[in-house]
């Protein structure tokens, strides 16, 4: 793998930046691997780079029926925070963050993570009350948090109406400094060169269409360019989870639905931290290129098709432009949907499955991409050793059965 | 944007009207206090969620707020056909063509099937804990 730094981009300015190595190959499938992963998005392809690179696991393929990251690692609004009530989603996002926070060194990729903070803004006293909750929840588990008054939400984002006239005023926020954006196609990018550089045959345009399951054991999976063999087999597909558990026989406790966001033209520097109201309901930050990246709830409808209808754009903006009355005239520029697979108690699933030797890693809904490394990290642990990370232990297939939710729903800032 | 067919109304209204409520035909355990907790946690949380063919409850919530169900195509998101509750979908699984099931198209299957009931589940379930 060829080193990036300084000195790299400088020597290769000589030769008109022609001469760079590709970033991973383009390999034909072998007969056989010990781990397949479905799904090349950043979650899938950081379970094939922490399988190679802790687990020492590299005769590893990752099946993408795409191309790499285009589903909902290129679709979502890049927000990266671990400010969870609960204690076992907080152990989770809070392992991800720390990840996060060495991640572009340990790739040798930039990420562009910008821990630019986040606030959930507090609109009724109920909501206040919840956000001192939370905040005084998460500082027990070692996560940073603050709970700011109206003044302090303004000092932070002066152009926004934290004024009395508002029509739901702002009472005060939760403010997670440590949390903020990353850039969503770089994380998909490094992990797949990282992954590569250590083996891992990546395999796009490749579509899983079965499963060949001996004895209620996993042994390969049907491919449209013909069946490739595994010891071990992990999907990691978000929207498409339930139809890859039809294919093995099994339904999983998940609905997927179009969740749409859009970007407006380039503005000059604006917002420089990441808004969230789950009571107007929307969310807003400003990417590097100058354009407010926006999002807001899903469509309440299944739906596979990558857009949603337009009065949920319509109830987005409303929202943004009732905080952010000086975006009245910003025009959008690109709208677009993603599939995310939702779990009725907003938290993920990372699952042994009743198929021995397939296991899930679904269900990340709405916010998925803050956990990409995390996800990506204890995965790759579960997969390695056949048996849950002690920090996936809770997200068991089982506890919808058991009754032992871990319910993020309206706990967390989860605004789904 | 939907335009959606009241089977009540009999006319045809802007999808601002009316609110998705999830799965038709989700039937209850006929005898909750005798039901394993897997056939309750299959009723409760486990849904078709097809790639394809799906029967949908929704809600004419500012009309005349009565639920009916639709048959919808969850990628073309085309409303195959919308009919009132208690009657049965006319669009099925065996409508799907040759050629729609070789392209791995879906339709629901109805009820609840399960994780949890098949009997190797929690013997699993409790190896990956162990």
């Amino acid at each position: 793998m060829q080193h990036y730094s300084g000195f790299g981009l400088v020597k290769h300015a000589l030769s008109h930046h022609e001469n760079w190595q590709r970033q991973w190959r383009n390999p034909t499938p072998k007969k056989e691997y010990d781990v397949i992963i479905v799904g090349g998005g950043g979650h899938g392809l950081a379970t094939a780079y922490y399988l190679a690179k802790v687990h020492g696991i590299t005769n590893v393929a990752v099946i993408e029926k795409g191309w790499l990251g285009g589903g909902n690692t290129a679709r979502n609004t890049t927000i990266v925070r671990s400010n969870y009530l609960w204690d076992e989603s907080a152990a989770l996002y809070e392992h991800s963050m720390k990840l996060w926070e060495g991640l572009s060194q340990d790739l040798n990729y930039n990420v562009m993570f910008s821990q630019r903070g986040v606030l959930n803004l507090g609109h009724t006293l109920q909501d206040m009350r919840d956000i001192q909750r939370r905040v005084n929840a998460n500082r027990l588990n070692g996560i940073d948090g603050e709970v700011l008054d109206t003044k302090g939400v303004q000092d932070i984002v002066p152009i926004m109406d934290c004024s009395k006239n508002a029509r739901y005023p702002v009472m005060g926020a939760s403010w997670q400094p440590r949390a903020g954006v990353a850039r969503h196609d770089a994380v998909a990018w490094g992990y797949a060169r990282g992954a590569d550089a250590r083996g891992v045959d990546i395999l796009q345009q490749t579509e899983v269409t079965g499963f060949k399951i001996h004895d209620g054991r996993v042994v390969g999976v049907h491919t449209n360019r013909g069946d490739i063999g595994a010891k071990t087999v992990g999907c990691v597909a978000s929207g498409n989870s339930g139809v890859l558990a039809k294919m093995a026989g099994f339904k999983l406790p998940i609905e997927s639905h179009p969740l749409q966001a859009l970007v407006s033209e380039p503005l000059k520097p604006v917002l420089d931290t990441v808004v969230m109201s789950n009571h107007v309901h929307g969310y807003i930050s400003q990417s590097d290129k100058g354009d407010l990246v926006i999002g807001a709830g899903i469509d309440g409808y299944v739906g596979y098709g990558q857009r949603g209808s337009y009065a949920t754009v319509e109830h987005t903006l409303q929202a943004i432009v009732e905080m952010f009355p000086i975006f009245s005239r910003v025009r959008m520029n690109r709208q677009w949907g993603g599939i995310v697979d939702t779990c009725p108690d907003a938290c993920p699933i990372l699952s042994a499955t009743p198929v021995k030797g397939l296991f899930f890693n679904c269900g990340w809904g709405t916010g998925g991409f803050k956990a990409t490394p995390g996800s990506g990290h204890i995965f790759a642990a579960t997969l390695a050793k056949g048996k849950a990370h002690p920090l996936a232990a809770p997200f068991s297939i089982d506890r919808f059965h058991t009754g032992a939710l871990v319910d993020e729903h309206g706990a967390a800032g989860v605004a789904h | 944007m939907f335009h959606i067919y009241c089977p009540y109304c009999e006319e045809h209204r802007e999808e601002e009207e009316f609110h998705p409520k999830g799965q038709a035909h989700i039937q209850r355990p006929v005898d909750p206090e005798a039901c394993s907790d897997e056939a309750w946690g299959d009723y409760l949380f486990f849904r078709d969620n097809p790639r394809g063919i799906h029967h949908e409850l929704w809600v004419h919530a500012v009309g005349c707020r009565k639920f009916f169900n639709i048959t919808r195509h969850t990628v073309s998101y085309e409303i195959l056909e919308t009919y009132k509750m208690g009657e049965k979908p006319s669009i099925t699984a065996a409508d799907l063509s040759e050629k729609d099931k070789q392209a791995g198209v879906q339709a629901a299957s109805g009820g609840w099937q399960t994780v949890g009931a098949r009997p190797e589940s929690e013997a699993l379930n409790k190896e990956a804990r162990a």
